[in-house]
């Protein structure tokens, strides 16, 4: 049942800005065709989120940076330990290092898109300006994720 | 018993003699919790207490809202046990609807304990791997940097391996039943709201046999490290205490549905085939000023004699058996360690733990052959009532959920009593025990003070459902003198390093 496509948005969708990646895959479930797709969502990314980068083509994590300088980013990841880890948190390259770690098999192209975001208030919803970074993000992912454009890569 | 130390002399404190040392937070653990010492001028223990500070008030903010939402609302009490207050509530509101367990259809009934056995699935094999582990391996003072999984990925991967699959597969049996690993649905009053497909079943059923056999290593590597260490094991952080749980009416482990037994001390029986619907009369909570985690014991037995234990120790304590062939022959074991009735030792909670994941492995394993999973006959209906009570045994013990409502089907009035509520008085006991027995009149460092933090994680206990670090929790500890001045302090920054000094 495992998919090629991995989309896995993560963050907390009671806290304002944080909520971009679940909003995001929300997006996607209505603007693609899921038969590659498997789109995964949590609160934060946890050492068995490794598994689930198990037999994939292609792997994008999405969530919300208060550093990004525009309205998101693209860029690709590779493994790295860091200081990050906590019982309930690691960064995506840390769990990239995990996967290295405890899979024998290759990992597969993995990307950060990073949104901008600036608010992060228990129970508000998107600042005004990380939906419109929101709303750019969800058109470039899924012209990316289209298999015209998947397929080769 | 160590109830001395819940409280110090009052001389003693308004003199001003004693020193205070802050154990904040207690690392992982669920949630936030913090240990207090007070010592004399020779670091003798006079006080020693386990405190909750934080204020969740569930009960009183579903207050208002219909019935029907409270199965998904409650899921965040916890990010670890969410199905478990899932199904609690849910068996309350069958009541609301006039269902009562016995006329649940029986795929609805079977669907629900295969979502629940995938829950204790997973929460065991977190809690054993993930925070347990690192002590169990390395040791209670090893240095810091190795008290997290990661340390246990590195230095024994197979094992780490294994735990991660073992829990990640807890999760999809979660994901099959009720669409997502945390916070999905599946669970409505009177039964469910779907069943499971064949894909779903086929899936499931690919890897359960190497997950059988995995929960198996799991439990010899904790008999292992149990035995290997006596009589430490069998003494640490270890009281004597009654205990509360679920059993089949046949007296078999029961994790769903079943009567309350009470047994005491030496093995007696208390209380069997209780009906959970009962338990105000069985059961009240006390309060204390100093935490707000309440403090329940048995009616009959007062506040002083009647507190107990719940979860895996007092499960398998209780049952006269366990219905699966593997986690029987475990549990005959564990018992035969003992040579007692009753088995007390605090970090048996481990090996019990162990015990009930092959439980839930054999169980989930002979339940995916099931052809009712498969039925859509999943919902039954009754009359309206306008009181709900649902309890189950949840990973860290018994959990109760009570609801009352209105004419419009608005909550009116709830109550929960957590597992971790229920151990309460025994995590303080065990916390007074290490204290005295292991801290007193000793200078105390952070390698010592993390024995405090074993006996509590022994029970696995949820303090609130917020996110904590694992080994790397900033932890401060200060000395200070009677007239308020710092002595000396310890701190442990989030970044693992530590630092003794006033800075």
């Amino acid at each position: 049942m495992t998919k090629p496509i991995l989309v896995f948005g993560y963050g907390n969708p009671s806290r304002g800005d944080d909520a971009v990646g679940p909003l995001l895959l929300d997006y996607l479930a209505d603007h693609l065709d899921l038969s590659t797709i498997e789109l995964l969502s949590d609160f934060q990314l946890q050492i068995e989120h490794a598994l689930d980068l198990q037999d994939r083509e292609l792997v994008v994590f999405i969530d919300a940076a208060v550093n990004c300088p525009n309205s998101f980013a693209f860029t690709p990841l590779s493994p790295a330990q860091d200081h990050t880890y906590t019982s309930h948190a690691l960064s995506p390259a840390a769990l990239l290092a995990v996967y290295q770690s405890v899979s024998k098999q290759p990992l597969a192209p993995c990307y950060l898109l990073s949104i901008q975001a600036e608010a992060f208030e228990l129970g508000t919803g998107l600042s005004e300006r990380c939906a419109a970074n929101l709303a750019k993000a969800c058109r470039f992912l899924e012209e990316i994720l289209k298999p015209t454009h998947f397929r080769g890569n | 018993m160590y109830e001395h130390l819940e409280t110090a002399d009052p001389a003693l404190v308004a003199a001003g003699k004693l020193k205070r040392v802050a154990v904040d937070p207690v690392s992982r653990v669920e949630g936030h919790g913090k240990v207090t010492l007070l010592l004399d001028e020779d670091n003798k223990v006079q006080q020693a207490r386990l405190h909750i500070v934080e204020f969740r008030g569930f009960e009183k903010f579903i207050q208002g809202r219909p019935y029907w939402e409270l199965p998904v609302m409650v899921q965040r009490l916890c990010g670890i046990c969410p199905v478990s207050h899932h199904l609690a509530a849910a068996k309350a509101i069958d009541q609301l609807v006039g269902v009562d367990p016995a006329n649940l259809p029986p795929a609805a009934d079977k669907l629900r304990r295969l979502l629940h056995f995938g829950q204790v699935l997973q929460s065991h094999a977190l809690h054993f791997f993930h925070l347990s582990s690192p002590d169990l391996l390395f040791g209670f003072e090893s240095e810091i940097g190795k008290r997290n999984v990661m340390a246990v990925l590195a230095d024994y991967p197979d094992i780490g391996l294994q735990g991660v699959k073992l829990r990640k597969y807890g999760q999809e049996v979660i994901r099959m039943v009720s669409g997502k690993r945390i916070h999905g649905t599946g669970a409505i009053a009177g039964g469910m709201n779907k069943a499971l497909t064949k894909e779903e079943r086929d899936y499931l059923k690919q890897d359960i046999a190497q997950i059988v056999i995995w929960a198996q290593a799991a439990l010899q590597l904790v008999t292992k490290v149990h035995t290997s260490h006596l009589p430490y094991y069998d003494n640490f952080a270890t009281i004597r205490s009654k205990y509360l749980s679920l059993t089949k009416p046949n007296g078999a482990l029961e994790l769903y549905h079943g009567g309350i037994r009470v047994k005491d001390e030496q093995g007696e029986t208390l209380v069997d085939h209780y009906d959970y619907c009962d338990y105000p009369e069985l059961i009240r909570e006390e309060v204390r000023s100093w935490t707000y985690m309440k403090f329940p014991y048995l009616t009959s037995l007062g506040k002083a004699e009647g507190w107990y234990r719940v979860g895996p120790l007092a499960r398998v304590n209780n049952c006269d058996f366990i219905d699966t062939p593997q986690a029987e022959a475990a549990r005959v074991e564990f018992k035969r360690h003992s040579g007692e009735a009753m088995v007390h030792s605090t970090l048996a909670f481990h090996w019990t733990r162990m015990i009930e994941l092959l439980h839930c492995a054999e169980s989930i394993q002979s339940l995916l052959d099931d052809p009712d999973l498969l039925s859509n006959d999943l919902v039954a209906k009754g009359e309206k009532r306008q009181e709900g009570i649902g309890v189950i045994e949840a990973p860290r013990g018994t959990l109760f959920h009570h609801y009352q409502i209105d004419e419009n089907d608005i909550v009116t009035k709830a109550n929960l009593i957590v597992s971790t509520t229920s151990n309460n008085t025994a995590m303080n006991e065990s916390v007074r025990q290490v204290a005295a027995e292991y801290l007193s009149g000793r200078e105390l460092t952070e390698p010592l003070l993390n024995n405090l933090e074993v006996a509590i994680r022994a029970y696995d206990p949820c303090l609130s459902c917020a996110t904590h670090a694992v080994g790397k929790m900033p932890l401060q500890l200060e000395l200070v003198d009677a007239d308020g001045k710092l002595v000396d302090k310890l701190i442990r920054h989030s970044s693992g390093e530590f630092i003794h000094g006033s800075e």
